[in-house]
């Protein structure tokens, strides 16, 4: 690879950039002027029904498809000055239902790009091992069997594991949940919220699946034939749609959505609930995290049959929210 | 009749520059149709024609296409190899190119995805993946190059024809069946040892019925 003395410090550029960035085949445009930045540890989720040139968008990032117009930047440097091979190296890559070798068991998928990088056969085990304990297989019990062994869902989890073999800073993942049965969708979902949060990477998911979206997205990108329509928080995107295509991806999911952006903080900064003194603690409440969204809130109530929420802070409780004061919340958001 | 007209020496030899024949022919045929395979369906617009001309020298009847050669080869075992290449090839470009052609395009998509190069796709997810076509398209070849060798004789390139060849002019049936025989067996052999290959080689998720 030859050095580019000329580039900046890495840190100072969005991990992702593109510039009207479009892709063309047959004269259509899948993609057309695609202006998109994507920073440092950032989930960003391009969002929008099938068509509608997400996953061109996707495939002009690791330059499965090369722009036919703009240009792409990859931590400031011209993508299209990398060799293709050692870009990718350094953005996993998740397909929708894994894209697993069928012929390899789990372990030589897993392990396949440590291999061709020669790495020593004892560390790339090891690094087996943590990356199936991560994605939450034991590697015991699935290290050795073959894709066809495993279900759809942990077909899914050994793609993920295979995009992060060789610790890639950024992670591209294309549909990644879409194969599975809507409980073990969320399940997984819901993991890789977490697992995202603690990696810290750059993560790009693809879907047309609104729910998955919000939760998962710092922010989101909204894609209609070939173009990109709204990049916003999944808050903004919510409250002030750019126009009737982006509020119409809502529809009647708009109030559950809504409980799912918002969280108790945003709802103790309205005024909602009552605060809290010492010794007036009710003992049934539920504990949670300011930052936990109104929709968790909701659901732990009704789990635990409890009543009431307090929101705890490093500091203590700094408020306590019932059923009530939740739902009009909501609405008022 | 019977007396000593075919030495079990001369079966051996006989059966020795047969297997030479076919060992040339088939590494030729490998050597260049595997590679081809891959090349048509890189450049997919060529398979076509060249599939065509492949099925079309099929069609020529083994003594003609003898015949046409030695002009261009003279006499002996050249022309026959030549021959039994160009007969060789069509199973084994087909084969490649249709068992590459049918790896699940989404591993491919996710080898390239997560970094692999044009050539690491090819020799670590493809060719594993098309190995049991790769094989069919071998055994397929191997057992019409043996049974065609023996026309060899035709043009003095030796094998187990001779001995037939030498029988039907002496209308003598134990010296036919000295080669015939040979190469009947010699064909069921290969035949079965690259079912058990065949076999051998698919990977064991991709094996329809597990023993």
């Amino acid at each position: 690879m030859t050095i580019r003395i000329a580039a900046p410090p890495p840190s100072s550029k969005p991990a992702i950039a593109l510039y009207a960035a479009g892709h063309c085949i047959d004269n259509r445009w899948l993609a057309r002027h695609v202006d998109l930045a994507i920073n440092v540890g950032e989930t960003f989720v391009l969002m929008g029904p099938s068509g509608s040139g997400k996953t061109t968008t996707l495939k002009l990032i690791n330059r499965l498809l090369e722009p036919s117009e703009g240009r792409v930047e990859i931590h400031g440097i011209d993508s299209s000055s990398l060799d293709p091979a050692e870009l990718r190296r350094g953005m996993g890559y998740v397909l929708q239902d894994g894209g697993l070798f069928a012929h390899q068991t789990v372990r030589k998928n897993i392990g396949i790009l440590p291999e061709l990088l020669g790495w020593a056969e004892a560390n790339i085990r090891d690094r087996v091992d943590e990356l199936l304990n991560l994605v939450g297989l034991s590697p015991e019990e699935f290290g050795d069997r073959y894709p066809t062994e495993l279900s759809g869902g942990q077909r899914q989890r050994v793609g993920i594991a295979r995009a992060l073999a060789v610790d890639p800073p950024v992670v591209l993942l294309d549909e990644p949940f879409s194969a599975l049965d809507p409980a073990s969708r969320r399940h997984l979902q819901q993991e890789f919220l977490s697992l995202s949060r603690r990696l810290k990477k750059t993560f790009v998911i693809v879907t047309h699946d609104i729910f998955e979206a919000v939760l998962l997205g710092d922010r989101i990108g909204v894609m209609n034939e070939g173009a990109l329509v709204q990049s916003a928080s999944p808050g903004e995107l919510l409250r002030h749609p750019s126009d009737s295509f982006v509020r119409s991806l809502f529809g009647k999911n708009r109030y559950q959505l809504r409980l799912m952006t918002t969280c108790l903080r945003d709802a103790m900064n309205q005024h909602f609930g009552q605060p809290v003194l010492e010794g007036t603690l009710s003992p049934t409440a539920v504990e949670l995290h300011p930052d936990a969204s109104l929709w968790d809130a909701l659901d732990t109530l009704e789990n635990q049959q409890a009543d009431v929420v307090h929101a705890v802070g490093p500091r203590g409780v700094l408020c306590a929210l019932s059923r009530r004061d939740l739902l009009e919340a909501t609405v008022a958001a | 009749m019977m007396g000593a007209a075919v030495t079990w020496q001369e079966i051996a030899e006989a059966l020795l520059e047969h297997l030479r024949l076919t060992f040339i022919a088939l590494t030729l045929a490998i050597v260049v149709g595997m590679p081809l395979g891959v090349y048509l369906l890189r450049e997919r617009f060529l398979s076509g024609p060249v599939l065509a001309v492949l099925s079309a020298i099929q069609t020529i009847p083994s003594i003609a296409l003898l015949g046409f050669l030695i002009p261009l080869f003279g006499i002996g075992a050249k022309p026959a190899i030549f021959a039994l290449f160009l007969y060789a090839l069509l199973p084994i470009v087909r084969n490649t190119y249709t068992g590459l052609g049918q790896v699940d395009h989404a591993a491919i998509e996710a080898a390239r995805g997560i970094g692999l190069r044009e050539r690491q796709v090819l020799l670590r997810v493809m060719i594993p993946q098309a190995l049991p076509f790769l094989m069919a398209g071998i055994r397929t070849s191997t057992v019409l190059t043996v049974a065609v060798a023996t026309l060899g004789a035709f043009v003095g390139a030796g094998g187990l024809g001779t001995l037939i060849f030498r029988g039907v002019s002496m209308i003598h049936t134990p010296t036919i069946l000295a080669g015939a025989l040979p190469a009947a067996l010699l064909a069921l052999f290969f035949d079965t040892v690259f079912a058990f290959v065949e076999r051998w080689v698919t990977p064991v998720a991709l094996r329809k019925n597990k023993v």
